[in-house]
């Protein structure tokens, strides 16, 4: 840069970042605050922590919460890696345009229409409503996300690595595992985080296609704010906040590392070849 | 092509700046009838009735139930034929249809002000979200290089962490005995707290507040691109650089603008849960209407024709959006 950082752009960075920032702070903050009245300070504590692993209901819906992320990310990875490859290995078929659209339309569909829409389907089939139905739901709007991050990582790099191993005999499906699989991985793992954390999060699509018996956590949580702010509810959202910061992280700087050795061993195989 | 098919055409910040740098150069090349055996086949056919299952037969069953009629029954709605019951049974399904409940749509006023006042939120949102984010992306992108990728982390990380809990941290914040009149009240600009929770006012807090880094990743992509001796250029000719600024780097950053703002407005004007729990009584927006129509009345037709509605608005900006990449990744080229 000519001129280094002008004091403009340090503040309105800077600002907006606070803006980004301070709430999830002050959330943090007040959850060790020992005074019931939320926005009171009444000395550092740690009882609400201590009340929110005593809470049974909530740890159950902490748990279901965790299953249904975990098996609904799985299955949407493994679709939405399927579904990038269509999109950009496939060539055209009779109905691309249809397939393009129904993986790009649930990433700006409203939630209310995705979760009333996926309801009236169990109904209309009678499905009864509950855990595995989440899941479906979850699988089918987290997938279009994973399709697109692992599509855009595909269109990246060059096809004829996996043209060059067919063509020395490598079966479809073994160029995939050696070839594609590896250069594509950080994708992938992206994928699953994001569908991972989408479905921890959600709270309509979730509130539409449950049934008795299987609450997920931000339900729990979102009716317990409809009665008005707690300190627990500051305690567990500190703690998923916590989670979900250390998790992006560390899989961020791992995939960054992966990164920089591929670029080295690239630099190194031309350099041998030169 | 399709508009969809271009990679940067996906309303997802994380893959904003990829795409915006490296390209897409797979897609200039005609795309090939690629020969393909049964695994190529069975590779499209997965994905392929997975998304027609769950994402588009839903659409149609909503839309059979907004021309049914409500009923005290399980499930409740009118007429419940199914296919398997034969044709006549199918028959007399499809004449019991009608579209009163689209004409009680137009009866009652509560659902075209929902609509209206969605749209309405949602741009003004829009608006303040772009006077918030320009400066955020253009500081960014003038930001020493070695700081950028922590800077773009750094708007990434809170898209990261739940919506919910976001914009329940405002509640705390904005309530009447909350940390903002806290803080207002002991620095003496105000007397009195103000009232701001339950009102327009938070819920376009909390729009701005959660929709920001979509707005922000679009537009950092196309002003870090930006040609800086363009600008160098203007101001070696002697133009001032507020003058250099309107002429040339807004200009330029028109694609990154209207992309960032179809991606706050788009799924603004169905958001749910930051009226329902920032809004007050009289905040009308049509995800809400839909939730109570459904989940407090019950009344699953209703609801199914908010739905088909609120569809039917929000195709047009998204159409919009998808040619607007299509172009500007053609563009880009």
């Amino acid at each position: 840069m000519r001129n280094g950082p002008s004091w403009f752009n340090v503040t309105s960075v800077a600002l907006g970042l606070g803006f980004l920032y301070l709430p999830i702070v002050l959330l943090v903050i007040y959850s060790f605050n020992d005074s019931r009245l939320v926005t009171v300070w009444g000395g550092f504590s740690t009882r609400w922590y201590g009340e929110m692993l005593n809470n049974q209901q909530l740890l159950d819906a902490a748990w279901v919460t965790l299953r249904v992320a975990f098996l609904s990310a799985s299955i949407a990875t493994f679709l939405g890696t399927l579904a990038a490859l269509v999109l950009v290995r496939s060539g055209r078929f009779l109905g691309r345009t249809l397939f393009s659209g129904m993986v790009y339309a649930p990433l700006v569909m409203p939630e209310v229409i995705l979760g009333l829409s996926l309801l009236l389907l169990f109904v209309a089939v009678d499905q009864a409503r509950g855990f595995w139905t989440i899941i479906i739901a979850h699988t089918t709007f987290a997938m279009c996300y994973v399709a697109v991050v692992v599509q855009s990582r595909l269109t990246g790099f060059d096809a004829s690595l996996e043209e060059a191993a067919q063509d020395l005999g490598c079966p479809p499906l073994r160029t995939f595992f050696s070839v594609t699989l590896p250069i594509i991985l950080p994708s992938v793992i992206a994928g699953w985080m994001l569908a991972f954390t989408l479905s921890l999060d959600d709270l309509v699509v979730a509130s539409f296609t449950t049934g008795p018996g299987a609450t997920t956590l931000p339900m729990k949580i979102y009716s317990q704010v409809r009665l008005g702010v707690t300190p627990e509810i500051n305690a567990i959202s500190t703690v998923l906040v916590g989670l979900v910061a250390v998790v992006v992280i560390a899989v961020s700087l791992m995939t960054k590392r992966q990164e920089v050795r591929r670029q080295r061993d690239i630099r190194l195989a031309e350099a041998q070849q030169a | 092509m399709t508009a969809g098919d271009s990679a940067s055409g996906a309303p997802f910040g994380l893959t904003a700046k990829r795409t915006a740098t490296t390209g897409t150069d797979i897609e200039r090349t005609v795309r090939p009838r690629v020969r393909r055996g049964l695994g190529g086949w069975l590779l499209i056919a997965v994905p392929y009735l997975w998304l027609l299952t769950f994402f588009l037969a839903p659409f149609f069953i909503v839309f059979k139930i907004s021309l049914s009629e409500v009923a005290v029954a399980i499930p409740p709605y009118l007429p419940t034929f199914d296919l398997a019951a034969g044709w006549d049974d199918f028959v007399s399904g499809i004449t019991a249809l009608s579209i009163d409940n689209y004409l009680w749509l137009t009866e009652d006023s509560l659902y075209w002000k929902s609509y209206v006042s969605s749209i309405v939120i949602a741009a003004t949102s829009t608006l303040i979200t772009l006077i918030v984010g320009y400066p955020m992306a253009y500081g960014m992108a003038r930001a020493p290089k070695a700081w950028r990728p922590t800077l773009l982390m750094l708007v990434i990380l809170p898209f990261w962490t739940s919506f919910l809990i976001r914009v329940y941290a405002w509640i705390g914040i904005l309530k009447t005995e909350g940390l903002l009149n806290q803080f207002l009240l002991w620095v003496g600009l105000i007397d009195t707290p103000l009232t701001i929770l339950n009102t327009n006012v938070a819920v376009y807090i909390g729009i701005v507040y959660s929709y920001l880094p979509f707005l922000v990743l679009p537009l950092y992509a196309t002003l870090e691109k930006l040609d800086e001796s363009l600008l160098e250029a203007a101001s070696d000719l002697g133009s001032p650089p507020w003058r250099s600024f309107w002429t040339i780097t807004v200009p330029l950053s028109l694609p990154g603008v209207i992309a960032g703002c179809f991606l706050v407005f788009i799924p603004a004007v169905g958001e749910f849960v930051i009226p329902d729990l920032l809004g007050g009584s009289d905040t009308l927006m049509i995800g809400k209407t839909l939730w109570t129509e459904f989940f407090n009345n019950r009344d699953w037709p209703v609801s199914s024709a908010v739905a088909v509605l609120l569809l039917l608005i929000l195709v047009v900006p998204i159409v919009l959006f998808q040619n607007h990449q299509q172009r500007a990744t053609e563009k880009g080229r």
